[in-house]
């Protein structure tokens, strides 16, 4: 076990997942091959999708592969980046929205 | 003004020195290219014929890329002569070959680049001149250049990396990517691009950085819109080209530290598929100087053609070439990622 948690290897390995368990390796493997094809979106658009989700999910692999396939499949700066302020604001805005919910509470135990 | 390596006296001007690091060197050790060709029963690659006969009439250019495989740029001086020029017209007359591609440097700063395109059509041969657009607009000489491909029924293949102009001219240097606009604006204007014409300018896309093209039908179908609709500019073809590890690339490449996982990558792409139409194996390429090389990236590793008695047009042996052994080197897996790579685009069915 190395002695930090991530390292940039890892992202090469993703494929040996399967060697504990092959049957949902390759099927998952198989789903996410189709989900990023060309479709009623098109495989540029998922990838700047998958971008701003991995910057939300915090993956740093992800954010590794995505901002490469972003880039290449001919993304500029300036668009990566507004779909990284996408997933702040998002992200940003779902923890602001549940101060409604500490608003609520607090006005039902206060007097 | 950037300037060429061989200028600068970078050691990569030397192609052993290039070949050293891609064939030899341990700290940049990589599977064998030909070794995976072997494991899929190739070894050794013929040639299958001569259909192209591809001539590289110089180094000189007006544009100096950063990704450029020839270290072409103004500072160039080795250009074909006239009698060179000959030594392949005689070739092309006693040959069944029907294409002729030209390509440089830019190959209209040759001064007899218009006597040999006529040479050639006289000849009833069809004509490829890669052009980088922006010849067109660097004097006003070349300005008609258009109209005289026109005349001669030449098909135009130029380079724009991105329809976006910072992607363009970080790859080919500043003002390039407006000029090559005006330039494919007089290209369509006498009727290159436009539907039955029968005029042909297809476009190249090859990546501004440290990885590999994408799909070369969604971004015909990209640049298409976008050169539409910004500039009323129309084309035939996009052809997606990756950029092979020799040269100035090579030098990018090592200076960002890119060189070993840009390797990996295209090792990690390596496509079986795209192995038998790699484009030597119906293709010559002749150098400025008359010697002969299986295509244009062997040329710049000074790697002639194995047929010893047929390495110069002077000794031009059709049935020695046809079905010749290619050399291949670390630099082929360039021509074999993904969908594979051509001066004609991606290669695999
Ligand atoms: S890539 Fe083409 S246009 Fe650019 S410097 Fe080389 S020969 Fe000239
Ligand atoms: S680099 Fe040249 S010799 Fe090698 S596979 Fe490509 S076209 Fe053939």
């Amino acid at each position: 076990m190395a002695d930090h948690y991530y390292n940039a290897e890892d992202l090469g390995k993703f494929g040996n997942i399967g060697e504990y368990q092959k049957e949902m390796a390759d099927k998952f493997f198989s789903y996410y091959g189709e989900v990023f094809k060309d479709g009623a979106l098109t495989a540029k658009e998922k990838s700047l999708i998958a971008l701003a989700v991995a910057h939300a999910v915090q993956c740093p692999y992800c954010i590794d592969a995505y901002s490469s396939d972003a880039y290449e499949k001919g993304f500029s700066e300036a668009q990566m980046m507004e779909a990284v302020h996408v997933a702040s604001a998002i992200k940003g805005g779902a923890v602001l929205v549940h101060g409604v919910q500490m608003m609520n509470k607090v006005k039902e135990i206060s007097m | 003004m950037i300037k060429s390596l061989k200028v600068l006296q970078n050691p990569l001007a030397n192609s052993s020195y290039q070949l050293d690091i891609l064939e030899h060197n341990p700290t940049h050790k990589h599977a064998s290219f030909k070794e995976k060709v072997a494991g899929i029963g190739m070894l050794p690659l013929l040639a299958v014929g001569v259909e192209i006969f591809q001539v590289n009439m110089g180094k000189m250019c007006n544009q100096v890329c950063k990704h450029c495989h020839v270290d072409a740029g103004p500072d160039r001086k080795e250009v074909m002569t006239r009698d060179t020029m000959q030594l392949c017209l005689n070739v092309l007359a006693n040959s069944p070959i029907k294409i002729v591609d030209l390509t440089g440097g830019a190959p209209e700063l040759n001064p007899d680049f218009r006597w040999f395109v006529e040479q050639i059509k006289a000849l009833g041969k069809h004509i490829i001149v890669r052009c980088n657009l922006t010849i067109i607009l660097a004097n006003k000489r070349f300005h008609d250049l258009p109209e005289f491909f026109k005349l001669h029924r030449i098909e135009v293949v130029s380079s724009l990396p991105s329809f976006t102009q910072d992607r363009t001219d970080k790859q080919r240097g500043d003002g390039v990517f407006e000029d090559s606009i005006k330039a494919l604006q007089m290209l369509n204007a006498v009727g290159y691009g436009i539907a039955d014409t029968g005029l042909t300018l297809n476009l190249v896309y090859n990546p501004a950085g440290a990885f590999l093209p994408p799909s070369q039908d969604a971004l015909e179908k990209e640049y298409r819109f976008e050169l539409m609709k910004k500039y009323n500019i129309s084309f035939n073809k996009l052809f997606a080209i990756t950029n092979m590890p020799i040269s100035r690339y090579l030098d990018y490449l090592l200076t960002t530290g890119n060189y070993d996982k840009y390797m990996e990558k295209l090792i990690g792409a390596f496509n079986p598929a795209a192995v038998k139409n790699v484009m030597c194996r119906n293709t010559i390429s002749v150098g400025w100087d008359g010697y002969l090389y299986d295509c244009d990236f062997n040329q710049m590793l000074d790697l002639k053609v194995t047929p010893a008695t047929s390495q110069h047009l002077a000794d031009f042996d059709l049935s020695a070439l046809q079905n010749r052994e290619i050399i291949l080197k670390q630099h082929c897996y360039g021509c074999t990622a993904g969908a594979g790579s051509s001066c004609g685009g991606a290669v695999a069915d």
